[in-house]
């Protein structure tokens, strides 16, 4: 199992805060979205934009980055604070 | 050398933040250097509030390895940063950044390269609330070169 987290207009687009998904082994970083883009068009659309970050277990990922069981995943827009 | 670093859902007071610094009782301290952040309202782009939103945990720890860069280059005494999270309205102070050092080159320094660091890589999102809807606020680029440069800076040891 590992929780997926998503931010600002990420969370609104899908409609979603956060959700667990089942992992039995380790698998790219590309790959967890590549799964999460098989939900369906919404998700599809919303991955596909070049502006998703990732962080996982609150560092910062690229699609390399391989994602154990009990990982916390984060896809977000890029920042706009300050 | 004590950095804080403060995540509020409620009202930043800038005043107090700087009297925090100036409280210490260091000696060595020969300049603090402060920014404050507010809500902007403009006449031809009227904002009625601002709601930022954060990653618990990633949002500190972002900031926290933020200053670890920075206090790397130049030597520091206290470095503060609160920001708010949450609805803002305009003119609300929205982040503080104080900074002190022996020297105030130092303290302006860092102070600017902390701020152009938080802006592109702290997990923070703003949500403006304007008389046409709701918008997400969008990433821009002259952020990125402005913390893109501090990357030379930083590597001049």
């Amino acid at each position: 199992m590992v929780e997926v987290r998503f931010f600002a207009r990420l969370r609104e687009s899908l409609g979603c805060t956060r959700l667990a998904l089942e992992l039995d082994e380790a698998i790219t970083l590309g790959q967890l979205k590549a799964r999460l883009a098989a939900r369906g068009a919404p998700w599809q659309q919303a991955l596909a934009q070049c502006a998703v970050l990732a962080a996982v277990n609150q560092e910062m990922a690229d699609d390399s980055v391989l994602v154990q069981p009990g990982d916390e995943v984060a896809l977000f827009p890029p920042a706009t604070g300050g | 050398m004590n950095t804080s670093i403060r995540i509020l859902d409620t009202a930043l007071d800038p005043a107090a933040l700087t009297e925090t610094l100036l409280a210490t009782g260091a000696r060595d301290r020969g300049a603090l250097v402060t920014f404050v952040g507010m809500v902007r309202d403009l006449i031809d782009d009227p904002v009625y509030a601002l709601e930022l939103e954060h990653y618990p945990g990633m949002t500190e720890k972002t900031l926290g390895d933020i200053v670890a860069r920075v206090r790397s280059r130049w030597p520091l005494g206290d470095v503060l940063i609160a920001h708010r999270v949450g609805r803002l309205q305009p003119g609300d102070p929205i982040v503080f950044l104080g900074v002190t050092a022996s020297h105030r080159i130092e303290a302006f320094n860092a102070c600017q390269a902390l701020m152009d660091y938080l802006k592109t890589e702290a997990p923070l999102w703003k949500k403006e609330v304007t008389p046409h809807g709701e918008r997400w606020v969008e990433a821009r680029d002259r952020d990125r070169v402005a913390a893109a440069r501090w990357k030379t800076i930083l590597e001049q040891q």
